[in-house]
């Protein structure tokens, strides 16, 4: 077995670039790439799904891995959802570092005993007797018109359980770096991709590269608004505030990245600077991760705002298949620059 | 069987139904709180499967789990201190009952989710089969369990996987209140183990020598890397599905009639004396000095110190 750290990614020190190289890669890539990377360094670290070995996953992030890494390490398993998280559960209990894959987010629901009931809480039920070191590598969100079973966001299911880390990544860098912190960690995240990011392109570092669980990121600075979103809300907001820039609007874009744990301070310190906080999302408003968000806000910077922190959302509906619908049910760019420009200017 | 080993199946036995015979008077003092599942009559099992399997070597329990834990040679102060909340027992007063662990001894938990022990036992068997050693992993799970979807996936993943596990389904007859026979349109639930291409062995689970050979040939075989076994083991609940349960699904004359004439303890009894494995006495020095365990363990139990207070570092390792 090769040397190993002990060190988890939130002891470890910031962001390292590996010998500081970079090349383009697309996100699936980059997920593959961090991999890769934590297999060759880990013999522990094992990836357990559906479709994973000759077709590379469903979205081609363990593409070749078979390949280089064999049968024993790259299980594909049956279509067993519940069977293939508590086997990943039972291996992360007795020493593996299992990576998870669950096609769909939606199909969370028939394996969410073993990530709800075991891995998230057997750590605290057994005294601290247990570690799980379980990364469940799932993928949601809509736009590709798969429809109602295969496009929800519920990120905030899993944000609601003591015991899980969620993270959300929205850039390449991103992916790579938190996955690889994802798999070095000793308890159970949910790593919850974005299937419109896959394709999209950015430098990534290559080697070992580890972007801290719970560390939010500024995308990009600004001076009237923040708005705090994740996952593919990120590249929608960035758009956003290119336009808000052209209209005079100094729009501030906050990338969470870890929704569990919640880089606290960097939310409130941003809010404090412009006084005001939208939140984006694509999962629907009502029960979403954005009300906890307004929430803290709320109690914590009530007296540095300007004006009531506010949420932009999913609608309360199922995700429509027909496209002009699809595209109406999550916020879109325009929605934000709207949103943005009534917050700031009332 | 030599002579040791049948009296290490007897010491087992006796002290699971002292436990839970010494766990329902703390129950009723008001010691204890939320609820206790009682194992007394399925005390064969455990103790004839475990004592093929060494500490290493894992199990998965269930919600009825004292006995498991027992015979994987658990402490027994601190199962009591468990049991009354304290900050000494296994879990330091967060789990209770249905939640003991005792991961240096190789138990991965009891478990309150009907079914949820047997994926996590599998993995366990992965872990054996990853790293190349001979360690096996045991799920205990009742015959409720086996029709949960866990059971059905579990058992396929271990079998094409040819996974070093044993389910060991404990057909105590009723799922809460809902019978097996009403439950299963079959007869024996070891038949469904052909469906997964796995041996499936039905065995009296009142008996604890067929029990400790049965599962001696499927742990072997497990260790041997010849794959996964589903052992079902006959038997019968003692108690109600919990302590207090009124048992409205079963008749006083059904209860009394097994518990008079399915009584794993007196029949062990019996055999150890038949077969020259130990004498009347012998087995009244273990009783008496099982009975004094129990005493000493509750007495340590009980003066331990409350469950402290709750801090982060227990629901995330790294934080």
């Amino acid at each position: 077995m090769p040397a190993t750290r002990d060190a988890s990614a939130q002891t470890a020190p910031g962001p390292s670039a590996g010998a500081g190289e970079s090349r383009e890669m697309f996100y699936a890539e980059a997920l593959n790439d961090a991999l890769r990377v934590e297999m060759q360094r880990d013999e522990r670290v094992i990836v357990l799904g559906e479709d994973i070995a000759e077709h590379g996953g469903a979205f081609q992030v363990t593409a070749n891995l078979l390949a280089e890494f064999g049968p024993t390490r790259i299980l594909q398993t049956p279509i067993s959802e519940i069977g293939l998280v508590g086997t990943a559960v039972g291996a992360a209990l007795t020493g593996m570092r299992p990576v998870a894959e669950l096609m769909y987010i939606d199909f969370s629901g028939l394996a969410i005993d073993q990530i709800v009931n075991q891995a998230a809480q057997n750590r605290f039920m057994f005294g601290g007797q247990a570690r799980v070191p379980l990364v469940v590598r799932t993928q949601g969100g809509s736009g590709r018109g798969n429809a109602a079973q295969h496009s929800k966001s519920l990120e905030a299911w899993f944000a609601h359980v003591a015991g899980l880390k969620v993270v959300m990544p929205s850039t390449p860098a991103d992916a790579k770096g938190l996955l690889e912190s994802a798999i070095r960690d000793d308890d159970p995240v949910m790593f919850i991709e974005h299937k419109l990011l896959y394709r999209t392109k950015g430098e990534v570092p290559t080697g070992e590269y580890l972007v801290p669980l719970g560390r939010a990121d500024i995308k990009r600075e600004g001076t009237d608004v923040t708005i705090v979103t994740w996952s593919r809300e990120v590249l929608f907001s960035l758009e956003a505030a290119a336009t808000l820039a052209d209209e005079g609007i100094s729009a501030e874009v906050l990338d969470l990245r870890s929704l569990v744990p919640l880089d606290k301070d960097a939310l409130l310190s941003s809010v404090r600077r412009t006084r005001r906080c939208l939140v984006v999302h694509e999962a629907i408003k009502r029960g979403g991760y954005g009300g906890e968000i307004a929430a803290l806000v709320a109690e914590e910077a009530f007296d540095d705002l300007d004006a009531p922190p506010r949420r932009l959302a999913g609608l309360e509906t199922p995700i429509p298949y027909a496209q002009p619908l699809e595209l109406g049910v999550v916020p879109q760019a325009a929605d934000i620059v709207r949103a943005a420009r009534e917050l700031v200017r009332g | 069987m030599d002579k040791r080993t049948a009296l290490n199946l007897y010491t087992v036995m006796r002290k699971i139904r002292r436990f839970e015979q010494r766990s329902t008077t703390l129950f009723g003092e008001n010691k204890i709180w939320g609820t206790i599942h009682s194992y007394a009559g399925e005390e064969a099992i455990a103790a004839g499967v475990c004592e093929h399997l060494r500490d290493d070597d894992w199990i998965t329990s269930t919600h009825r789990g004292h006995g498991h834990c027992i015979a994987k040679r658990a402490d027994l102060g601190k199962m009591f201190a468990e049991l009354l909340g304290r900050e000494s027992g296994y879990c330091r007063g967060r789990g209770g009952s249905m939640h003991i662990a005792d991961t240096s001894k190789g138990n991965l938990g009891a478990n309150g989710i009907v079914g949820g022990g047997i994926p996590i036992a599998t993995g366990a068997a992965l872990t054996a089969k990853q790293l190349g050693t001979d360690q096996v992993a045991v799920s205990f799970f009742g015959d409720g369990a086996a029709n949960q979807g866990t059971f059905h996936e579990s058992l396929n993943i271990a079998a094409i996987w040819k996974l070093p596990v044993v389910y060991v389904c404990e057909n105590n007859q009723y799922a809460e209140s809902f019978p097996a026979k009403k439950a299963f349109a079959i007869e024996d639930i070891a038949t469904r183990a052909a469906g997964y291409g796995m041996p499936g062995v039905r065995v009296d689970g009142r008996d604890v020598a067929k029990v400790y050979d049965a599962a001696g040939e499927a742990i072997s075989r497990a260790r041997a890397g010849g794959g996964p076994t589903l052992l079902v083991c006959e038997s019968y609940r003692h108690e109600g599905h919990y302590y207090g349960d009124p048992r409205k699904y079963q008749t006083k004359e059904e209860i009394e009639g097994w518990k008079t004439t399915f009584d794993p303890l007196i029949d062990a009894r019996a055999w150890i004396v038949r077969e020259k494995l130990g004498t009347e006495a012998e087995l009244d020095a273990i009783d008496r000095g099982i009975d004094d365990a129990i005493e000493q363990s509750v007495a340590w139990a009980e003066a331990g110190p409350p469950a402290s207070p709750l801090t982060p570092e227990e629901i995330y390792a790294s934080h």
